[in-house]
């Protein structure tokens, strides 16, 4: 059974068609990644699976369960329980948007500490809860390499250490599938580096994921499963063998040839 | 009267305006803030007609001297209605300010509220949101304090302005400390043709600017640790 079934999704902004009936799954454990050029529509992608825009059309089902089987008969429909849809799904975004006011434990501790305060006994366990996740996010940042740099403010770390504290604030409320929207696109060159090797090790450890990237060289070493978007399409998928090493369609030939240097 | 004489009784004079100021000054800021925000809200609402009407009324507001809006406010309902609403005597004259200064204030702070909150960039939002944050949760946990550290430059502006504003009630006879230190010109308690008082109260406009200052100087350095 796969983790994530996406069938016949379709989004368009005004009269432009910005994802034409989108259909995939993808395994737990894997990576999957998506390349195309800008405006191919996968970040669109990715924020439809976010929840952060409303599709026109598509089936979403995680586990089985579905989340969105729109068209909806109502538009509220599409808000109800969004807030438990979302959190199947983590984002860590191109620009990082790390709370600037909290440090890089407090970025990652919030979210989780506000969750933990709808389950039952909150009141009671408070202290031992609170300091439960304090562990998890010390772990987390700690896994990043971020363990000296805890009770440093974003303006104080640089774009690499940033975007490292983003993942672990995604990953600390342990989402099915975690999804990456050009993770390197907002960096220096020399720090894309970093972050790049911390991807790769979650992959390591068989983390569900969606990586949207330009990095076509990581993206063929790191994914299981690549699928290439043009014009809102899938214009081609398979193993990253099968994508990079011999693309069947000409558009995708276009396309990685002028990644080849 | 020589001017050791005149002294204490210029300066119990004045003090008594200044107390009249700083009521004025207070009450606006205690009702503008708040109207301020509520404007500011419904102006991002999501409903056309309410966003046009606010906008039209903060633009009628802005867009004319706070000294015509003292007028009207306070000499429109006598003469039209022929109801004087406010009352003849100091405390009408000082309702009647007070509700020019916090609705003209408001529009003011309605407009400097609207563009701190949307001065916070988007993307704090949709990594509250895809956090599984609720909007409310948002706006206090994530966004207030970044709205707070970006209005405060142009709150202290409009505060600091405020309060010599407030000698515009004069134009009503309001008994303020400008009222106070002009009346030794024409004659007063056995003192005239004094000018010297005018200048004293320059003075305490500039202590309490003074001080207004400082204060908003502590808080934005309280709120540098983050950008």
């Amino acid at each position: 059974m796969p983790i994530l079934k996406v069938q016949k999704l379709r989004k368009s902004f005004g009269q432009t068609l910005v994802l034409d009936d989108i259909s995939f799954s993808m395994e737990k454990g894997t990576a999957l990644s998506i390349i195309g050029s800008s405006g191919s529509g996968k970040t669109t992608l990715l924020r439809c699976l976010n929840f952060l825009e409303q599709p026109d059309a598509g089936i979403i089902r995680v586990n089985d369960k579905t989340l969105l089987d729109a068209p909806l008969d109502r538009p509220s429909d599409f808000q109800r329980d969004i807030r438990l849809k979302r959190l199947h799904f983590g984002l860590v975004f191109q620009s990082f948007n790390l709370f600037p006011q909290y440090t890089a434990l407090e970025n990652v501790m919030l979210a989780e500490k506000l969750l933990a305060r709808e389950k039952p006994g909150w009141r009671d366990q408070k202290a031992a809860r609170v300091r439960k996740i304090e562990e998890h996010a010390k772990d987390l940042l700690a896994d990043m390499g971020l363990q000296d740099r805890m009770n440093n403010y974003p303006h104080q770390l640089s774009g690499g250490q940033c975007q490292r504290v983003a993942i672990a604030r995604a990953l600390a409320l342990d989402p099915d599938i975690l999804c990456f929207d050009e993770p390197t696109s907002a960096l220096d060159p020399e720090l894309t580096g970093e972050v790049l090797r911390v991807i790769r090790g979650l992959a390591e450890r068989n983390t569900t994921m969606i990586i949207v990237t330009h990095e076509m060289s990581f993206a063929r070493d790191v994914a299981d499963y690549v699928i290439f978007m043009d014009e809102g399409k899938i214009c081609e998928e398979g193993t990253p063998a099968e994508v990079f090493g011999s693309p069947k369609q000409e558009r995708t030939r276009q396309f990685l040839s002028r990644y080849a240097d | 009267m020589s001017f050791a004489e005149q002294l204490p009784i210029v300066f119990s004079s004045l003090n008594t305006g200044f107390l009249q100021t700083l009521r004025l000054f207070l009450i606006t800021l205690l009702g503008a803030i708040p109207l301020g925000m509520l404007l500011a809200v419904a102006e991002m609402s999501r409903l056309k007609p309410l966003r046009a009407l606010i906008k039209t009324v903060v633009w009628a507001v802005r867009g004319s001297p706070l000294m015509i809006q003292l007028l009207i406010i306070f000499y429109f309902p006598g003469l039209v209605f022929k109801n004087p609403l406010w009352g003849s005597g100091e405390a009408g004259r000082f309702t009647a300010a007070a509700v020019a200064f916090v609705i003209n204030y408001a529009c003011y702070f309605c407009e400097i509220f609207r563009g701190g909150i949307q001065s916070v960039p988007v993307g704090q939002e949709e990594a509250g949101l895809v956090l599984g944050m609720k909007p409310a949760q948002i706006f206090f946990r994530v966004k207030l304090l970044q709205v707070i550290k970006a209005i405060l430059p142009p709150i202290s502006n409009e505060i600091i302005t405020l309060i010599k504003d407030t000698s515009l009630a004069r134009i009503i006879a309001l008994q303020e400390i400008i009222w106070a230190g002009q009346s030794f010109m024409k004659g007063s308690q056995g003192i005239s043709g004094a000018i010297w008082p005018l200048f004293f109260t320059g003075f305490y406009y500039l202590v309490f600017t003074g001080i207004l200052t400082i204060c908003f100087a502590k808080l934005e350095k309280k709120l540098s640790y983050f950008r």
